[in-house]
């Protein structure tokens, strides 16, 4: 038995094959370790550098003009009312779509057509966006405003609720609706009582993805609700986002601008990476159940 | 008894109207709700349909003005309004595909870590990991990217590969100039990584679809792990590993915060990987806003234009190579 290992061992063929196999193996590991060592890096930069400007004023005062010291206040509240404000335009219409396609019309052809251009809005380029808002409302109003931008995260978050709610809705059993049916309950009580009551871990999953994804939108937000040095609750006026507001800040030569700009730029990744792993923790608890 | 049999039959007379209220109210909530579902999904076709439609109109001017011309025309002069797309589109392009050469190889060798080699306990918080890469937001990227990754280029691996290649024909000209830091490659670079858990994690999916009898009939046969995946693994998921490099070259196309900080925003073509360019989603966020004249702003639209056809391109190929290995696995 040893003695044909052995030969195994010296025949170069075989040799040649386990080679082969250790290089790749150690290749694998050396990509993830690779993968892995970037997102270490990034969150290891961005603490080292925007914990120290993480003060109580930055969340109680204005953002400053150059060389002066101030906070992210009006930033932060810009973009908090935008976010809210698209997941109410956009969640709505997400999950009446989402539910078109995955009950009433889960074989239809205009399904497969939506399920079809839902995707490619999902990936679509977020700058195309803005560029469309930036039509169809700033250009008529003739100035920037709360309301186009919160409009532009809409149109992103119709995408991701849309493509949640269907998946969602198609792990609901079917026995669950065709008890629904066979009690004599038509079809859209079985829905909202039913259906939506089973699959709302999961609705409500899509609901804290799109807030994630458009809470660190930028590109959208740079010519619909621009930007403004003030504090302003107005959705008629040009509102601050955190996001614009770290793009401005970065790229100013003034030290005190770019401190402030590290530190929020660690305030969004922390709420968007928490929100996503509330999000998982929330299916994964589903999924195991 | 009469009495008893009229009550019943007053009854049923009195139930069988209300019942067909009810009955009729509640067919009404079904028409309602399933118009209102039905318009939605409607409204979802409509949402692109006007983007493109907006952009067409937006663009028109431009295209009006240039023809042809716009697309191969290197100049982009706000002063005499003279507008060409050659160097965002050339940056966009170059870009993008410098970051599938890096994301494509790594992805696909972590995902075979995670799917053939990873320990049981450990795929789950390295793919979630791995996942988080994605969701960072692409601003954080850009800033990251701004003051820290462009200058360790500038200072550490940019003047040795010019060093290193300057013998070599081809490589010397893409490796060309001065260390700038910020420019074509940077953004590149960065774009890996931004792709990177998309690749990934859409390779790992379809290799867990591999039916485990397929891998098992390999094994058995003598295989090693690498040539079940290279020989086994590869082949039976082709369709769906090049549909989600679709997808990710559908990002890297798009992406605009991220590379805005470090390309340079420079419309100029040049050979040089390190030398400052601009893509396509650069240019627009660095100069919608600033663009006086209806000419440059319809050229900046009709750049968008441009993007939006190429990456509908992209993401449509993807999508039906996706569709169809869920056919197959269904």
């Amino acid at each position: 038995m040893a003695k044909t290992t052995d030969a195994a061992h010296r025949n170069p063929l075989y040799a040649g094959r386990r080679r082969r196999n250790r290089i790749a193996k150690a290749l694998a590991m050396l990509a993830t370790a690779f993968g892995l060592g970037w997102l270490v890096l990034i969150l290891g930069v961005l603490l080292y550098k925007g914990i120290g400007g993480l003060t109580l004023s930055v969340f109680t005062e204005m953002t400053p003009p150059p060389g002066a010291a101030g906070g992210l206040l009006n930033a932060i509240v810009g973009s908090l009312m935008m976010t809210v404000l698209a997941i109410l335009i956009g969640t709505p219409i997400g999950i009446l779509a989402g539910t078109y396609l995955a009950e009433y019309g889960r074989y239809a052809r205009l399904s497969s057509v939506v399920r079809f251009i839902n995707d490619i809005l999902l990936s679509a380029p977020s700058i195309v966006i803005g560029l469309f808002v930036y039509a169809i409302m700033v250009a008529p109003m003739g100035h920037f405003s709360g309301w186009a931008g919160a409009v532009a995260l809409a149109v992103i978050v119709i995408p991701v609720v849309v493509r949640t709610t269907e998946d969602m809705l198609t792990l609901v059993p079917d026995t669950l609706r065709e008890a629904a049916a066979s009690i004599g309950l038509p079809r859209a009580l079985m829905i909202i009582r039913i259906a939506y009551r089973a699959a709302r871990a999961g609705i409500v999953t899509g609901i804290l993805l799109a807030v994630a994804r458009i809470s660190g939108e930028t590109a959208p937000l740079l010519f619909t609700a621009l930007n403004n040095q003030f504090f302003s609750a107005d959705m008629n006026a040009p509102m601050p986002s955190l996001p614009v507001v770290i793009f401005q800040f970065a790229l100013s030569p003034y030290a005190e601008w770019q401190k402030l700009a590290w530190t929020g730029a660690l305030l969004i990744t922390v709420a968007v990476l928490a929100l996503s792993i509330i999000a998982r923790s929330l299916t994964a608890a589903r999924k195991s159940s | 008894m009469s009495e008893t049999s009229l009550r019943v039959t007053a009854i049923t007379a009195a139930e069988t109207a209300s019942r067909g209220a009810a009955l009729k109210r509640l067919r009404l909530i079904d028409v309602a709700f399933h118009g209102l579902t039905r318009a939605s999904a409607v409204a979802v076709l409509l949402l692109l349909g006007s983007v493109l439609a907006s952009l067409i109109v937006g663009a028109a001017p431009a295209l009006g003005t240039f023809g042809f011309s716009f697309l191969v025309d290197e100049t982009w002069n706000p002063v005499t309004e003279k507008f060409g797309a050659l160097a965002p589109i050339y940056g966009t392009l170059m870009t993008s595909a410098l970051a599938m050469l890096i994301a494509v190889p790594v992805g696909l060798m972590i995902a075979f870590f995670l799917t053939e080699l990873c320990p049981m306990a450990l795929r789950r918080p390295i793919g979630i990991a791995i996942e988080l890469l994605a969701g960072i937001p692409s601003i954080i990227y850009g800033i990251w990217g701004l003051f820290i990754f462009a200058p360790f280029l500038q200072a550490h691996v940019q003047p040795f590969l010019i060093d290193a290649l300057e013998d070599v024909p081809v490589l010397s000209s893409l490796f060309s100039g001065p260390p700038y830091g910020i420019g074509l490659l940077t953004a590149g670079l960065i774009l890996a990584i931004m792709v990177l858990p998309f690749v990934t994690s859409i390779s790992r999916d379809v290799f867990e679809a591999v039916p485990a009898v397929l891998k098992e009939a390999a094994y058995g046969v003598g295989c090693t792990t690498w040539e079940v995946f290279r020989h086994v693994v590869l082949p039976y998921t082709r369709v769906g590993v090049i549909g989600g490099f679709m997808l990710g070259l559908g990002r890297a196309l798009g992406e605009t915060m991220a590379v805005t900080f470090v390309i340079g925003n420079a419309h100029h073509v040049s050979a040089s990987l390190l030398a400052p360019g601009t893509t396509i989603s650069a240019s627009i966020a660095n100069e919608f806003t600033e663009a006086v004249g209806d000419l440059y702003t319809s050229s900046l639209v009709a750049l968008g234009l441009i993007l939006f056809f190429i990456t509908f391109v992209v993401l449509a190929i993807a999508r039906y190579l996706l569709i169809r290995i869920e056919r197959k696995a269904g």
